[in-house]
């Protein structure tokens, strides 16, 4: 990680990281990790999305080896050290996949694209990948 | 609207806003670029200030002054340029992401610095607005 040297305003906003794109196939997913985790040590209010394909991201039981990438999914496990604990989950893009709570490699927040519009419009940045 | 039937678009102080920008495309490949440098033209003509542009993704190409468009082409390395110049706005290249392609201080456009992610995270912070333009 590169050094931050930047001064740190003293103020708090509200950050969303929105997911939505599957965790292999494109950088968009490894990248928008690593935005999250420089965000970490700003001490803003962060919460993390994951909606359509993006809920693949949280997959357990990732095996990308096979095609020469490595699994980042384990990162997603190391969150709560940064004290990112918002994590939501869109229910509707779940089920579409098959998948539930239960196949998700951590503990998140399950909302409904209603619930979910509520949240992101209290955000101040949404960052969306 | 003025009793003459006008629109008064005219900015007051308290309307103006200060605006970071985020750009995850390149320059060439996909209108995300073309389309925030539009945007920073368009809100920079109203009074609004753009502070900084960070490039992130393959946003980071458009820093790079290896590019040679076709002449009858917009060349939106030279275009960013220019607007920072002429406007005082800081353009960020993310670090991280432009070691991974290539881009270095050597091939990097007059204007543009390479810097870290905390970058952006700061002009979410300190401007009023921070609008993204990505796939």
């Amino acid at each position: 990680m590169e050094v931050l040297d930047e001064q740190q305003p003293d103020i708090v906003k509200r950050f969303m990281y929105v997911n939505r794109r599957a965790p292999y196939g494109t950088i968009y997913a490894l990248e928008c990790l690593e935005v999250v985790l420089t965000a970490a040590a700003f001490d803003q209010d962060v919460s993390l999305v994951f909606v359509d394909d993006g809920v693949f991201q949280l997959k357990k039981n990732q095996a990308p080896a096979a095609i020469g990438m490595k699994n980042f999914s384990k990162t997603f496990r190391a969150l709560g050290d940064y004290d990112v604990e918002k994590i939501y989950v869109e229910l509707e893009s779940l089920e579409k996949r098959g998948l539930t709570a239960d196949d998700l490699i951590i503990p998140v927040e399950v909302v409904t694209t209603t619930d979910l519009r509520e949240i992101m419009a209290q955000q101040d940045v949404v960052i969306s990948s | 609207m003025l009793d003459n039937g006008i629109v008064d678009d005219t900015l007051y102080e308290a309307d103006i806003m200060k605006i970071g920008i985020l750009v995850n495309e390149g320059p060439f490949t996909h209108q995300a670029s073309d389309s925030a440098y539009r945007f920073a033209e368009a809100a920079i003509a109203k009074g609004h200030e753009i502070t900084r542009v960070f490039f992130y993704n393959d946003g980071v190409f458009n820093a790079n002054k290896l590019s040679a468009p076709q002449t009858d082409d917009r060349n939106g390395v030279a275009l960013w340029a220019g607007l920072a110049e002429a406007n005082e706005i800081d353009l960020v290249i993310c670090i991280t992401a432009a070691l991974r392609r290539g881009i270095k201080n050597e091939i990097l456009t007059g204007g543009f610095r390479i810097s870290g992610l905390g970058q952006l995270i700061e002009s979410g912070i300190t401007n009023d607005r921070l609008v993204v333009f990505g796939d």
